[in-house]
């Protein structure tokens, strides 16, 4: 069984934001670490690896910096890694890099199951998963809790799905995308082999020769989306009223009041 | 105007529509001179009319046993099918998680642009701006799609404001069918297991949410008993999440979900910047923390320093007296 993982890299969450009247987004002395949804993906995909002695690829569009993401992913146990990377990939939406993440994954043998993270918490946007879903035509598994069954002879897959209305229990055929969220395991930490492998490691990176990318359908030329402006949010004004709490029952009186009287309740 | 044609995506649940799709229409009507309802799914002929009552001129309805459960592969192919006939300018999607993942799927068969979770609009220029946060919050971007159409939005529930239902209004309901055939779909639905009555975080006018300093599974339970006297959501911060004392449906923060509620009590929660990146859009901010040097309370605008579990009770005690 042939799994993929799509990866991508982005400033640790603790990192504190901030941006300079050019508009370049800085992250300070913050590490870049892989995101962290996706550890949840590749935790999957090793753990299937070994029900199904499998074979694990991992993949990350981007510049150097992505090679961060990727040996964090083989330093866990992924077993080879390919950043994907064209000077003209620079500033594709989710529309261009679902394209480019298809591309890529229709050169690889006989994939069976894409695994990735359920969204970035850089940008946020929760789209390329279920877009690069509908351009491979491969079942789309978004927001996966638990994977219950998995048969890659016979090409079905059931799973749990988390929605705002409950547990959602679906049954679909491979190939599929998987979304993960956090629950559906413990990801493991990188062992001293794995790092020392990670570091090793020769990385390949595909440009868009090499995954056959039409220049019309990558980077801002294809996308859909510009995002001219990123900018801090106002700082809030003004302090916390602290409200004494010498007697708890005063204050509890007191903030229920207020809060009455600010028409939130 | 510059938009003349909006159309809006409507999710249902047993017969229930979301919140965030009425806002949708809300929003589409401040856009649009024409706005056009897409309601598909089995036994929801009734939602067409409450949809023209909520703003909308004119309703695509699909009624098929195809479409009962929410699949995504379905959904799409036939709005995607009726947005190449009919060339809106823009379609609005509720950012919940089924708005998330259509919208997308959408876009790409429309080769066209989708911006997720939007927080604001405007219109300058003759262009449509749309505001959203990112890294959860610590940023805001401003995006658009300038020359692809239609444009494709997610809209933040609670972001826009819905209309007053309007029984007089009258529309035109447009009976289409389904795209897909039972067997062209991947996805087969077996069962749901019902979230029990608990509120959901992203639509929750009020949002009440505990953090280390809970301590264990069982000192929720004060925090469970304010939310339910405020009819609020339950929320928690990773930490709480991380050791095991609640599930992780309740996380609010970067790595969990991000809220805006009209009301956000953080009780125990120190206010890690992952968390705050979730929450810090609240309109307004309580925090009960025994630490009077904890970051939460530059965020809050009432802080109570104290043991939440004395504070929490008794706040709880006098909001039943005082809402009784």
């Amino acid at each position: 069984m042939h799994i993929v993982v799509c990866t991508k890299h982005v400033p640790d969450s603790a990192a504190k934001m901030s941006v300079d009247d050019a508009g370049n987004v800085s992250w300070g002395d913050a590490p870049l670490v892989i995101n962290p949804w996706d550890e949840y993906a590749v935790e999957e995909a090793l753990l299937l690896k070994d029900e199904h002695d499998g074979q694990v690829t991992v993949v990350a569009v981007g510049p150097e910096d992505a090679r961060e993401a990727l040996k964090h992913a083989v330093a866990m146990g992924c077993d080879a890694a390919i950043r994907i990377w064209d000077e003209s990939f620079a500033g594709s939406d989710t529309l261009a890099t679902s394209y480019i993440l298809a591309q890529t994954i229709n050169k690889l043998d006989d994939v069976d199951l894409v695994l990735m993270g359920r969204a970035t918490i850089d940008s946020d946007t929760a789209q390329v998963g279920p877009a690069l879903a509908r351009r491979l035509g491969y079942a789309p598994l978004t927001y996966t809790i638990k994977i219950v069954a998995l048969d890659p002879g016979a090409k079905t897959i059931s799973v749990e799905r988390l929605l705002e209305q409950g547990r959602q229990s679906v049954t679909s055929s491979l190939p599929a995308v998987v979304g993960t969220v956090k629950d559906i395991n413990e990801p493991r930490y990188p062992s001293f082999r794995g790092i020392r492998k990670a570091a090793k490691l020769k990385m390949p990176v595909w440009d868009a020769a090499e995954i056959e990318a039409d220049a019309s359908k990558v980077g801002a030329a294809g996308s859909g989306v510009a995002w001219p402006t990123i900018y801090a949010p106002p700082a809030r004004k003004g302090e916390a009223e602290i409200i004494a709490s010498d007697d708890v029952n005063k204050a509890a009186a007191t903030l229920a009041d207020k809060l009455i009287a600010a028409k939130v309740i | 105007m510059t938009t003349q044609n909006a159309w809006v995506w409507i999710e249902h649940h047993q017969g229930e529509v979301a919140n965030s799709s009425w806002e949708a229409i809300g929003a589409a009507r401040t856009l649009a001179s024409q706005v056009s309802a897409c309601i598909f799914g089995q036994g929801v002929k009734e939602l067409a009319q409450q949809a023209i009552q909520y703003g909308a001129d004119r309703v695509f309805l699909a009624d098929d046993a195809t479409l009962a459960d929410f699949r995504v592969e379905a959904q799409a192919s036939l709005l995607s099918q009726l947005a190449q006939e009919h060339g809106p300018d823009i379609i609005l999607f509720g950012a919940t998680t089924r708005g998330r993942e259509l919208a997308p799927t959408v876009a790409v068969d429309l080769e066209t642009g989708s911006i997720a979770d939007v927080t604001a609009l405007e219109e300058k220029d003759g262009k449509l701006i749309a505001t959203r946060p990112i890294y959860a919050g610590k940023l805001l971007s401003k995006c658009l799609i300038a020359e692809r159409r239609p444009q494709i939005l997610s809209l933040r529930a609670r972001a826009f404001a819905r209309l007053e239902p309007d029984a007089g209004r009258s529309g035109e309901i447009v009976q289409v069918a389904p795209a897909l055939a039972e067997d062209q779909i991947k996805n087969k639905v077996t069962g749901l297991e019902a979230a029990e009555g608990q509120v959901s975080l992203a639509d929750a006018g009020i949002i009440v949410s505990g953090g280390r300093g809970v301590n264990s599974p069982e000192g929720f339970e004060p925090v469970l008993e304010l939310a339910q006297v405020l009819g609020a959501a339950l929320g928690a911060s990773r930490a709480a999440v991380d050791a095991g004392w609640i599930p992780y449906m309740h996380q609010v923060g970067q790595t969990g979900k991000t809220v805006s509620p009209d009301l956000y009590i953080a009780c125990g929660i120190s206010g890690a910047i992952q968390h705050q990146a979730g929450m810090r859009n609240s309109q307004v901010i309580v925090a009960i923390n025994k630490d009077p040097e904890a970051p939460i309370f530059k965020l809050a605008h009432y802080g109570v320093v104290g043991d939440l579990f004395q504070v929490v009770p008794a706040l709880t005690a006098a909001l039943k007296e005082k809402l009784a």
